[in-house]
């Protein structure tokens, strides 16, 4: 079953469009990556999916029902949004214990998922005093406390440490292995590239890319051959392809080595014959570069 | 309703908000019921008059009323300052269930630590005062119609919050319906200005602590059924808002 269905999901706050008919599914047992620049609509989307938002128009399931029909929701999905946002005077084991409580989960359940995170040592500290990377261990685990199918992470990794950005991949890769839908978001392309399995890529609230990892990879990286010669109008004709720049030729439907024989053969000077290959994060501005909200 | 039960009694009991403004509700109410009584004992000519006595004693209701409606406030705005009501809501996603376990854990919490406050403060303030023609039951019902007067205070400032969400904007909000509020209402002329006076929240919700008496055309009781009234259509109010807002 399908874990998450967005179908025409729309959000307005005042005259601003923060999401716009957005259509999407989130599947069993893979990272799907929710990708796009800053201001998307990604926490908006995550919100709406949590029933916390209310959506202007369209509407989203969560295993084929509205969030709030859930009985014991936190069993069926566990979600972090904001990392900070938990009161800092209570101590982690009794703001774990609180929650465990309204979904009628077992006290050990809080015991199981310190451990997990690896905040036993610190289950009694007042959590106003947690690092951002404690902080962020402590979201985790109270999304992991009813053990849901569905897991929502919004940009996990933002402001942590090396190890702490290790530490969250490998367990959503995990979580994803034993067969759980991960819906993960980002601003990054290098972040998704080494997490996600699939992904959604939004701009100003509307779908751009709905596609997986590789194939994205696969597309975005095949890149073009750019040409450029003192004789460009020639070059043009001769190989009878490609797009014509001011001062350069980009071609994609042949390589560098057979425009090179036929240049070579017809005796045309070549200044550059070069094939580019956009990284990833390249690929992705392109796929967005309309979309950015304010360009700096 | 029980799992929410249990998590908000969790929720309670593990912020130091609680234990303090509990501590400052059961603190004023002794303190100001032993030091009122003292002044009234000392200034009577003869024997204290037994209402007199029992006003003095529960004196300190004014200002506990305060701070027990600051917990109330707190209750929720709490939630809604660290971003912690989405949690809740996650969890919860019936919000109203989630307001009404809130207002069950707190009712039951402010009227046991309440009306304990109160018994202290008669306890304290009769002793001193020495009144005549004290009976247990009398005491008893005063005891219990403080211990009702604050918790209702209390509920004022969990509805308040609910629909503020706000904690500063709600403290003020609280402390002009209970305190500024009904004295200002006061000083409007006639017979129309008294019947707004004496119907106007704590005014008429107070009621039920005195015992009767006092002026007012309500009876104890009929005061605080209005003051309830209010409290009421402030958490209706509160809950269709909660229900409908973004969070
Ligand atoms: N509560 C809100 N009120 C008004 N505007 C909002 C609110 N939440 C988000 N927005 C606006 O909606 C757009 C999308 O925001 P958001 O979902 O936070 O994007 P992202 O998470 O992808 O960075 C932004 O323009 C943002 O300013
Ligand atoms: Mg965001």
């Amino acid at each position: 079953m399908t874990a998450i269905r967005a179908t025409n999901l729309s959000k307005r706050y005042g005259p601003t469009v923060a999401v716009a008919e957005l259509s999407f599914d989130v599947e069993p047992g893979r990272v799907t990556g929710f990708l796009g620049p800053n201001g998307a609509g990604k926490s908006t989307t995550m919100r709406m999916i949590l029933g916390l938002d209310r959506p202007s128009g369209g509407a989203v399931l969560v295993d084929g029902r509205p969030y709030h029909e859930l009985r014991h929701p936190l069993r069926k999905v566990g979600a972090l949004l904001d990392a900070k946002a938990v009161h800092g005077g209570r101590s982690a084991r009794d703001h774990l214990l609180a929650i465990a409580q309204s979904n009628g989960l077992p006290a050990s359940r809080v015991e199981q998922v310190l451990e997990t995170v690896g905040l036993r040592e610190v289950a009694r500290r007042r959590v106003g005093g947690f690092s951002l990377g404690m902080a962020q261990r402590l979201g985790i685990a109270a999304a992991l406390l009813g053990d849901p199918e569905i897991l929502l992470f919004d940009e996990p990794v933002n402001g942590l440490d090396p190890d702490g950005i290790l530490w969250i991949r490998t367990l959503m890769r995990e979580l994803a292995a034993e067969g759980r839908a991960v819906f993960v978001s980002s601003h990054l392309m290098s972040e998704m590239a080494q997490t996600a399995d699939h992904l959604i890529v939004i701009g100003k609230g509307r779908l751009i890319a709905d596609t997986g990892v590789d194939e994205f990879i696969a597309r975005s990286s095949q890149g073009y051959v750019r040409v450029r010669s003192p004789r460009l109008a020639e070059v043009a004709d001769l190989i009878g392809t490609g797009e014509r720049h001011p001062d350069h030729l980009r071609v994609t439907a042949m390589s560098t080595l057979e425009i090179g024989t036929l240049t070579a053969r017809a005796g045309i000077p070549l200044e550059e014959l070069t094939h580019v290959r956009p990284s990833l994060e390249a690929a992705y501005m392109e796929l967005t570069k309309d979309s950015l909200e304010y360009t700096s | 309703m029980i799992d929410i039960l249990r998590s908000e009694w969790t929720k309670l009991r593990s912020v130091r908000s609680t234990v303090w403004t509990l501590a400052a509700t059961a603190v004023m109410m002794i303190g100001f019921g032993a030091l009122l009584s003292a002044a009234v004992k000392n200034t009577a000519d003869g024997p204290v008059e037994l209402a007199n006595a029992l006003m003095a004693s529960l004196s300190g209701a004014m200002f506990a009323s305060l701070s027990i409606a600051a917990l109330g406030v707190l209750v929720i705005s709490g939630e809604y300052r660290t971003g912690g009501i989405r949690t809740s809501f996650m969890a919860v996603p019936r919000r109203l269930h989630l307001l009404a376990g809130k207002a069950v854990v707190f009712t039951v919490t402010s009227l046991v630590v309440c009306t304990l406050a109160a018994a202290g403060a008669l306890a304290a303030g009769l002793a001193i005062t020495q009144p005549a023609g004290l009976t247990p039951g009398e005491v008893v019902r005063s005891a219990v119609g403080a211990g009702l007067y604050l918790t209702a205070c209390g509920l004022f400032g969990l509805a308040l919050g609910t629909l503020v969400r706000h904690t500063p904007g709600a403290l003020v909000a609280a402390i002009a319906l209970i305190m500024v509020l009904p004295a200002l209402v006061r000083q409007l002329p006639g017979q129309w200005g008294r019947t707004v006076a004496e119907h106007f929240t704590t005014n008429a919700g107070q009621l039920v602590m005195a015992g009767g008496g006092g002026g007012s055309s309500l009876s104890p009781w009929a005061g605080f059924g209005v003051y309830l009234a209010w409290i009421a259509v402030t958490a209706v109010a509160a809950g269709v808002l909660m229900r409908r807002r973004d969070a």
